[in-house]
């Protein structure tokens, strides 16, 4: 049984396609203006490459905030459900997933059997989402994919106290200012993130062992900076990103 | 061609007319008192109006006019308003759309009628105190304030002899503002009426105990309105009599407010008045339920602590023990009983940026839903009057995410 998942994003748009449970293929593109096309556009690149067409596909289940966008499809589940089962199918043991996209940081409990039993996500507000990464990093003129590297050459993280991605970046422009070096600063700002992503990871209560996804777990800075708060190993599978995309074609099974 | 649906005819609660009449014509009554020579005090929503009915004062409810902006979506304008003149935006939002409205006499009823004094009751948070004293200022009339001591686990004696001192001088403060003696045989009365609309206010909303729910805690949001504001007349008392039956009829009749019922869940805060209906629909389109909530059941929920025969004085130990006015123990007792009243399968929590005395303490309550009923909980974080600080795709997000976790 072939079936697909799709997760529009805020920044992204990512698709997998499944036989039972083999992952035949992932994608990624850019979710861009129209969050309804990009859904359909992801889903015919990855089909491109595998040689697959729509009507081989039995069953697609689409998530992210653009779920209800893919009128294609034959469900639309949130992403909370589809991050737990896929974290569930990439390692049974996860028990905790910290969840970080665009727009937004999730953080779910799961059973052993990959059943959501608590989430959180963050408040109205960029600070501890990619978006703030990618803010501060237009701020500091380094390419995003960059700052995990750069974060681990970093002596002295500075601190960055405020929250808000506005003012966060003031403080990033005075520290520019004031000399601190790229390193320092782009580890404070990992730390921030990890602060703020830890405080709602401890309100739902961490449970072991911890698996990340969402694009920015393929930031090494932010894993890193995250294990430290937590006090824990934080694991980061090759599909972190399209995890929710993989969970929602896992999903798409039971339709 | 357009019909309407039986089915969803039948749904709808009758007496909804009869509340509209009645808020219709005391908001008439209240904006023509100039004319008549009755009196108008602004009253906090916790405050003890009774003393007010029995002295024939027209009560006026800045809080029940910030709930009616709301409901209108003229919030964010009032609030910049206020903005405008220095309030900060962390001031709630009742605050906030009043001082705006009381400027600018905008808002959907075209501003509250001025002010002949005004009573401001601590119970329900701090913010009354400095919005009343700006009102006193802005209006040069008196304002008398009543102040209620926090429970913590107790209310020991010398805390309610301090609140009936204050009672007897609210009394000769109306005494002197009326220019005439109260009567305490009325004032006995209106005691009377206002325990028996607090009753049967209290029936309606046991009724939503019945499975399936007869009515939602989106209709008592709206049913609410005549206890806060005229409870102790007759009027009141006959009007949740009403509602009361139909709500029996209801039951009898076998008609739920959301068909095809599956889940229950109960509501803690205050309602998103802008949002109500949107929020109705996007759970009953899960057939989810919201059966039962801490907000509206606040004022009855102090009915045990009120002698009939002894009003004036035993409602000093009621007023001081409103809900919000307790300590985080007693408000877990009060949510504890709720979840076996109404027998539900979770909790909706709104952390309402406006009210941070009823939002302060439900992560707390939240871990004891969690671990003492094993029940899921969801946080929506909204504002009861300011949209600005409603987000529609994170809260669907949540409320879906949420309702998976049941339905799994």
């Amino acid at each position: 049984m072939i079936t697909a998942g799709i997760d529009v994003g805020s920044i992204t748009a990512k698709a997998a396609v499944l036989n039972e449970a083999h992952v035949l293929g992932t994608r990624v593109i850019s979710t861009g203006y129209d969050a309804k096309k990009a859904g359909r556009s992801v889903l015919d690149a990855l089909l491109e490459t595998l040689e697959i067409s729509v009507p081989d596909i039995q069953t697609i289940v689409a998530t992210g905030y653009g779920r209800n966008t893919v009128d294609f499809a034959d469900k639309a589940i949130t992403e909370i459900t589809c991050h737990g089962i896929g974290a569930h199918f990439l390692n049974p043991e996860i028990r905790f997933i910290i969840d970080v996209g665009g727009q937004d940081s999730k953080v779910i409990r799961i059973s052993e059997a990959g059943k959501v039993m608590d989430f959180a996500m963050n408040d109205k507000c960029a600070a501890g989402t990619g978006r703030f990464l990618e803010v501060m990093a237009r701020a500091l003129e380094v390419d995003l994919d960059k700052f995990g590297d750069i974060f681990l050459k970093a002596q002295h993280p500075s601190k960055i106290s405020s929250v808000c991605t506005v003012f966060a970046e003031s403080e990033v422009i005075s520290l520019i200012a004031k000399g601190e070096s790229r390193e320092n600063i782009i580890a404070g700002i990992h730390d921030s993130v990890a602060a703020r992503i830890s405080a709602l990871a401890k309100r739902v209560g961490v449970t072991e062992p911890v698996m990340m996804t969402g694009g920015v777990a393929k930031n090494i800075g932010a894993v890193k900076a995250l294990e430290k708060k937590l006090e824990t190993s934080i694991r980061v599978s090759e599909f972190a990103q399209v995890n929710g995309a993989i969970g929602a074609a896992l999903l798409a099974r039971n339709i | 061609m357009s019909g309407t649906d039986p089915e969803k005819e039948k749904r709808k609660i009758k007496s909804v007319q009869k509340m509209k009449e009645i808020m219709t014509n005391y908001y008439i009554e209240a904006k023509g008192a100039a004319d008549t020579g009755k009196k108008v005090a602004w009253i906090t929503s916790g405050g003890p109006v009774e003393p007010l009915i029995a002295m024939d004062v027209i009560p006026v409810y800045p809080e029940n006019h910030g709930a009616m902006i709301g409901a209108s979506k003229m919030g964010v304008e009032l609030c910049e308003k206020a903005e405008e003149m220095g309030y900060p935006r962390e001031l709630c939002s009742y605050a906030r759309s009043d001082i705006g409205c009381s400027v600018t006499n905008g808002g959907p009823i075209g501003g509250l009628p001025k002010p002949d004094f005004l009573v401001c009751c601590n119970n329900i948070c701090g913010t009354v105190m400095k919005w009343y004293e700006v009102a006193s200022r802005y209006y040069g009339v008196p304002l008398f304030m009543l102040d209620t001591p926090f429970t913590h686990r107790k209310f020991p004696p010398a805390a309610k002899q301090y609140v009936i001192d204050q009672i007897y001088e609210y009394i000769e403060f109306l005494e002197t503002q009326c220019g005439r003696k109260m009567d305490y045989d009325r004032m006995q009365e209106v005691g009377r009426l206002s325990v028996e609309g607090l009753r049967l206010w209290q029936e309606v909303l046991d009724s939503g105990a019945h499975k399936p729910a007869p009515i939602t805690a989106f209709d008592a949001f709206f049913h609410l309105a005549l206890i806060v504001t005229l409870r102790g007349t007759q009027e009141t008392v006959d009007y949740y009599r009403q509602l009361r039956d139909e709500m029996k009829e209801r039951i009898e009749q076998g008609i739920a407010m959301v068909p095809n019922e599956k889940y229950r869940l109960l509501w803690d805060n205050l309602p998103v008045w802008y949002r109500t209906k949107w929020l109705s629909e996007k759970f009953a389109a899960h057939g989810a339920c919201l059966v039962g909530d801490t907000y509206t059941s606040a004022w009855s929920g102090v009915l045990p602590l009120i002698d009939e025969d002894n009003f004036l004085e035993s409602m000093s130990q009621a007023y001081s023990q409103v809900y919000i006015n307790v300590s985080l123990d007693i408000m877990i007792n009060t949510l504890r009983r709720m979840i076996e009243k109404y027998d539900v399968d979770g909790v909706v929590m709104h952390s309402n940026r406006s009210c941070k005395p009823y939002s302060l303490g439900q992560y707390d309550l939240q871990r004891m839903v969690m671990e003492e009923y094993g029940l899921p909980t969801l946080m929506l974080e909204a504002d009861m009057v300011d949209e600005r600080s409603f987000s529609e795709s994170q809260i669907e997000t949540r409320i879906d995410a949420f309702m998976e976790t049941i339905k799994s």
